[in-house]
């Protein structure tokens, strides 16, 4: 049978893949939303898995939460790069320089 | 070796490879395809977990409605990668040094000796008619009906958003005004004029 920590490790394997891609990928925005929703994955199967190792349903319903969240998220980061790229013509982190933060 | 862990590991090294690619790819849309092959093992997973209604959700919610949004996304911004790839050499160590040292240290906390399967028991699968959704779906509408319309309002909210923030006039289109179509009266664009009649040559 499987036990919990492999699932564990699963999800910290997927955490850490992610958190590379951060750094391999950043001047591509579209790459880090997407290694943001890798990272949420992450999350959501220890979320998963806990659920079902301490039979308690509260863990998913955290999931669907997140779930939702997310979505909501990559609705609003990616609308935000269409008028970004239409403003610019660019989405290139290096050039989104105008608020001199 | 059974049969549920060799499922187990057969999704585990697709998921991996899938969310590697996710992260290494050079066409963003090979990317976004690996991440949709990502969810669909991770749906795998949760499966293995009878976590059912969240698999499907994770597969109808982000590969059906995200990840296409994604690959529209991509699709349509004409973006010239080559670019935003360079420094991916360059910061290659960096960011696998640090992934290494995270996963390190992640699995030395949640690794066999604190999470194996002698501290924390495999329960014993559900009988036959469990629900999960039914479950989940009694818990939801109880429980957690207030984080749940909130749920509802973020979502709202980030629909008006995403409108907003896309939405433009282009100058040089032309537009109905409906309210100045109703309010045109006759007499602002026809004029009567009164001649008497002609003779034919």
């Amino acid at each position: 049978m499987i036990a919990l920590s492999d699932y564990l490790i699963i999800g910290a394997i997927l955490f850490a893949i992610s958190v590379a891609g951060i750094f391999l990928n950043r001047k591509n925005i579209i790459i880090l939303l997407m290694a943001i929703e890798l990272m949420l994955l992450a999350v959501n199967m220890n979320f998963v898995a806990f659920s079902y190792f301490l039979d308690d349903i509260a863990g998913q319903v955290f999931v669907f939460f997140i779930l939702t969240v997310a979505a909501a998220e990559a609705a609003i980061g990616l609308a935000i790069l269409v008028v970004l790229f239409r403003n610019r013509q660019t989405i290139n982190v290096e050039d989104l320089n105008s608020l001199k933060g | 070796m059974s049969f549920e862990r060799i499922i187990f590991y057969a999704f585990a090294a697709i998921l991996v490879y899938a969310a590697g690619r996710v992260v290494t790819a050079r066409n963003p849309v090979h990317a976004a395809l690996h991440l949709v092959l990502a969810f669909f093992t991770c749906a795998g997973l949760w499966l293995l977990l009878e976590a059912e209604f969240l698999a499907i959700v994770l597969v109808l919610v982000y590969v059906g409605a995200v990840m296409v949004l994604f690959l529209f996304v991509v699709m349509m911004l004409d973006i010239n990668s080559a670019p935003l790839r360079e420094g991916f050499i360059r910061y290659l160590p960096v960011g696998l040094a640090v992934a290494a040292l995270m996963l390190f240290e992640m699995v030395a906390i949640v690794g066999v000796r604190y999470f194996g399967p002698e501290q924390v028991a495999i329960p014993a699968r559900h009988p036959e008619g469990y629900s999960n959704t039914a479950e989940l779906g009694r818990v939801l509408y109880t429980d957690y009906v207030y984080p749940f319309e909130i749920a509802a309002v973020i979502l709202l909210v980030a629909i008006i958003a995403a409108i907003v923030l896309t939405m433009r006039r282009r100058p040089e289109t032309k537009y109905q005004d409906p309210a100045k179509q109703v309010q045109a009266r006759k007499a602002d664009r026809l004029r009567v004029v009164k001649m008497s009649a002609e003779k034919k040559q």
